[in-house]
């Protein structure tokens, strides 16, 4: 490769210089605007970064290649025809290129979102350091206010959303029996807007003035006043919310038409049905965020004035745009861990999933109440106030369908054949927490109780039981139970285990006294408290720098069972669906031969039941009992 | 398991109600809201041992043993009359639960025809209370203090000068967001005499930490007597030159009543708040005049390293002319060594 083609093909050298060319256009277009209309002072510093911040990320992504093939398209020129020499992972270097296999895609996703857990946790453990004690200790205010707002933004944007989709990318094409997603490029895409949308909020730190302070929420008009480190949030969510809508319209179109012959949608595992429901509702909620970030930008940029009440604007609406998002945002960052927990518990538990058409409709009902509740964030906002009860009364509803899956998830495990290893461990610690979580949801839904609580140490308490307790347990369930597969080595388990018990307590001790100190009145957000509660505060630091330990226990396991871990059979723990009968990690096309779906995915304990066959016509062929999964694993 | 089941319940039940949840109640509404709480725990607290108990007797009953590695459960897909089941009977509980909360609700913000009308607004990063129906001078009645008479119902109009904020007393159960362009409402009845936080709960900058202010509950005689002192003209303490009578402790105003050591660090006064500067150096070598125009006016110089629009700008209205003497004097005398 010559240095020329070097600096003009994909890659990073490209997108090196087209970075550089991106600050200069902004720097250009700004001064040049300035200039022509005689604005003082003509080099103003955050219009440049502001511009800056927009276009950069694009300038980075045409440099690497992420639009390539549609310039080619689009400029008229005879289209190549795909030779998918861009499949599969030959070296460690191919996971920094644009790729458009759902695998190499689905790992990028996944170690990506995992590296923004470990910062995310990190922050948490500065936020517990200053909270050891009243009093400030170790960082000013501004800076506190940055390091939760930064915390909750990186979580919830870069890890929790974007790990769902990333297992779910490694996955799901295999389950429904398709050679990969629908649009492949798109998918290669969404994924590289994901560390741009990261390492945007983590620089913000370096902003003059400090990084965003207005906590993940950033509630105007506070955050059209800081200072312009909030721009690397309104921006920062921009890229990873595209990063969003385009994976889900993928996993959309994949579900709907690339599904292996005989598969109906009756016939999907539940993680599949999960992953439907939630592209759904990040295709519809997702804009409004966008939406609101944009008015933002636009109040901040441009002084439109959305949200000065003395321009006119409208300080109530930004929170209901923010909240028609972010309400059912909780869900997206929900369904599809119920999705990962109904796969395991039917496999571990050696049974049927109870209900499957009920839990199945229990996530479309989901669906649909979670755009009906939004303004319970708001019942202390000074809206109207008769909107209150219609909220609470639809918040309430929404734990019926909740209450269906856990129920029938009980019934699942009752009278099975429980192992519980690693993955099983996860799941049922999710299933007691998030009832907690649940449980806490509905208090909160309770009007009075609510006024009380809403923006105490309580809230801080139920969002971390729904999206640790529930979402993060999940996560760690599903990264054992496809580990295996994704990496075709077996994890330790006996590391496992103690990473889910340290989790567990540590957990436990960490955010249930929190629930205590909001009651008790201790508001959140805030650097200093009452000497009343430094008690409370002490022991929630030491037991969260436990928590935070516990992490690094299962970095060495995934570490180390990457490198050398014992080489996994095509389908360790004998589960039916399709992912688990081809080979670990499975073939650069998925499939060597097109499935044809059968049955259910969950035909546990019927004798002779499976879900896949792989010869064209072939109507169930295999030994009868539990070995069944197992051997229909293997063509011939 | 259902007697197990039981018992864990009852036990779970007792352990949540004897739990000391809440700060001390100070209104009629908190009352209300305490019970409806126990109401709710009582509803709950059994929901989530009937989970508990399943998982653990499963786990403990059903475990994989030895020798079962390729043993399947029993195919059971589905009990149609166990789903109607679990359905109706969670969601007959929660609409009676919200229909009983929405009775409470309607109770909890009972208008009166009596009610005292108070008017709070917020800033960056204080409180101000007025009281419309009481005049001082020309100008409503107005104090960086709340003084509530005891069981009177208070109706609190919020507003703010600047960015959200929320209005919240933790022994009175109720809170409001302070919100720009409108102005909100909440009502409160106190029923105890005593000193309670006023508590910014939402964030609003670098300093919603130390937004506190206190409310006094009192006895109605003594409300009046309150309010009468602060009636009386300012002019005769302050030609007296802030002789004798009622000299205002300086100390007791920076640490108490004015809220400064929330946001400075005084050695004297043993603060150490971080949002403003560190009196101990910027003040030094200064006179009075600056002192003084330093607290009525923070926007006139500002201490380097620190932003403008950070200081409350109303000292001046809020604190008597003795107290904010007796506060420079204080200041003066402490950073000059």
């Amino acid at each position: 490769m010559t240095a020329t083609s070097r600096l003009t093909g994909p890659g990073w050298y490209r997108a090196l210089w087209m970075s550089l060319l991106g600050i200069s256009f902004a720097f250009g277009i700004v001064t040049a605007i300035r200039a022509l209309y005689g604005w003082d002072p003509v080099l103003d510093g955050n219009a440049v970064l502001t511009v800056a911040l927009l276009a950069t990320p694009l300038f980075f992504l045409v440099g690497l290649g992420g639009f390539d093939y549609w310039f080619y398209w689009a400029s008229g020129r005879r289209t190549r025809p795909e030779d998918h020499s861009g499949h599969g992972a030959h070296s460690w270097r191919d996971y920094f290129r644009i790729n458009t296999d759902h695998k190499v895609i689905g790992i990028q996703y996944t170690v990506t979102s995992f590296f923004f857990l470990l910062v995310g946790g990190l922050l948490a453990m500065l936020i517990r350091a200053e909270l050891a004690a009243p009093g400030m200790q170790f960082v000013d205010p501004n800076t506190y206010n940055g390091l939760f707002s930064v915390h909750a933004s990186i979580l919830i944007f870069l890890f929790i959303i974007p790990v769902f989709a990333g297992i779910a990318n490694y996955v799901l094409p295999l389950m429904i029996g398709a050679p990969d997603m629908a649009f492949p490029r798109l998918n290669a895409l969404s994924y590289w807007l994901l560390p741009i949308g990261g390492t945007m909020m983590l620089i913000s730190f370096f902003a003059p003035g400090g990084s965003f302070s207005t906590g993940w929420t950033a509630y105007a008009p506070l955050s059209t006043e800081v200072p312009v480190g909030q721009l690397f949030f309104t921006i920062g969510v921009q890229f990873a919310g595209a990063s969003s809508v385009m994976t889900a319209l993928n996993f959309l179109v994949t579900i709907i038409t690339m599904r292996a012959p005989g598969m109906s949608f009756w016939r999907m595992p539940l993680l599949v049905w999960a992953n439907f429901s939630t592209s759904l509702l990040v295709v519809i909620a997702t804009p409004f965020v966008a939406a609101s970030q944009f008015f933002l930008l636009l109040d901040r940029a441009l002084s439109f004035g959305f949200f000065d009440a003395g321009k006119g604007g409208d300080v109530l609406m930004y929170q209901h745009v923010f909240w028609f998002y972010s309400h059912p945002a909780v869900y997206i960052m929900m369904l599809p861990g119920f999705g990962i927990i109904s796969e395991i518990l039917a496999v571990k538990a050696r049974k049927p999933i109870f209900g499957y058409r009920m839990m199945a409709f229990s996530l479309l009902a989901i669906v649909v109440l979670g755009f009906t509740v939004w303004a319970h964030h708001m019942f202390v906002s000074g809206m109207q106030s008769w909107i209150r009860v219609p909220m609470m009364v639809t918040t309430a509803i929404i734990a019926v369908p909740t209450g269906i899956k856990i129920f029938s998830w009980l019934a699942t495990l009752w009278r099975g054949v429980l192992r519980l290893d690693t993955p099983m461990l996860f799941a049922l610690g999710f299933l007691t927490m998030f009832v907690l979580g649940g449980i806490s949801g509905v208090m909160l839904a309770i009007i009075p109780i609510d006024i009380h609580v809403s923006d105490t140490y309580f809230i801080v308490a139920h969002i971390h039981y729904v999206l640790f307790g529930g979402s993060l347990l999940t996560i760690f369930a599903g990264v054992y139970y496809w580990f295996p597969k994704m990496t075709g080595r077996m994890y330790d388990e006996r590391l496992g285990k103690i990473h889910f018990w340290l989790t567990f307590v540590g957990f436990n001790a960490t955010f249930a006294p929190m629930h205590l100190l909001g009651v008790a009145g201790m508001p959140r957000r805030v650097a200093d408290y009452a000497e009343q509660f430094a008690g409370w505060n002490m022991f929630i630091s030491i037991a969260s720098f436990g928590l935070g330990l516990s992490t690094l226990v299962f970095l060495y396991n995934m570490a180390a069972s990457w490198r050398g871990g014992p080489r996994a059979p095509a389908n360790p723990w004998r589960a039916l669906t399709l992912e688990w009968q081809v080979s670990s990690p499975p073939p650069v096309f998925n499939f060597d031969a097109v499935p044809t779906v059968v049955g259910g995915p969950y035909e546990y304990g019927v004798p002779g039941a499976v879900h896949g066959v792989f010869k064209e016509g072939a109507e169930v062929p295999q030994p009868v009992g539990a070995a069944a999964g197992a051997v229909s694993a293997r063509k011939e | 398991m259902l007697t197990l089941g039981v018992l864990a319940s009852i036990a779970g039940v007792a352990i949540a109600l004897a739990i000391d949840w809440f700060p001390q109640s100070a209104s009629t509404q908190a009352k209300k809201v305490d019970s409806l709480w126990d109401i709710v725990l009582v509803i709950s607290v059994p929901i989530f041992i009937l989970v508990l108990v399943v998982v653990l007797f499963c786990v403990w009953k059903f475990r994989q043993r030895p020798g079962e590695e390729l043993k399947d459960g029993p195919p059971i897909h589905g009990n149609t009359q166990l789903e109607v089941v679990w359905t109706a009977i969670p969601a007959l509980l929660l609409v009676g639960l919200c229909s009983y909360t929405f009775f409470v609700l309607d109770e909890i913000e009972q208008k009166d025809p009596d009610e005292l009308v108070v008017n709070v607004t917020g800033e960056q990063f204080t409180w101000t209370f007025a009281y419309p129906s009481v005049r001082a001078g020309r100008k409503p009645l107005a104090s960086s203090q709340l003084y509530l008479p005891k069981d009177r119902p208070i109706r609190f109009n919020v507003r703010t000068k600047d960015v959200l904020h929320d209005f919240w007393v933790p022994q009175f159960r109720m809170k409001i967001d302070a919100v720009p362009g409108i102005t909100t409402q909440v009502r409160v009845t106190p029923d105890t005499v005593g000193r309670y936080p006023v508590v910014c709960a939402e964030l609003c900058g670098v300093g919603h930490a130390t937004m506190r202010q206190v409310a006094h509950v009192v006895e109605p005689g003594e409300f009046q007597r309150w309010v009468r002192s602060r009636q009386r003209p300012a002019g005769g303490a302050a030609a007296g030159g802030g002789g004798g009578q009622a000299a205002a402790d300086g100390r007791a105003i920076f640490t108490g009543a004015a809220g400064c050591g929330g946001c400075h660090t005084l050695a004297a006064a043993g603060t150490s708040g971080q949002t403003g500067p560190n009196l101990d150096q910027v003040l030094k070598g200064e006179d009075k005049a600056f002192i003084r125009e330093s607290i009525v006016n923070p926007g006139a110089k500002i201490a380097k390293g620190f932003g403008p629009n950070i200081m409350p700008e109303n000292f001046g209205q809020t604190l008597t002319p003795q107290e904010l003497n007796a506060l420079v004097d204080y200041l003066s005398k402490e950073t000059q060594g």
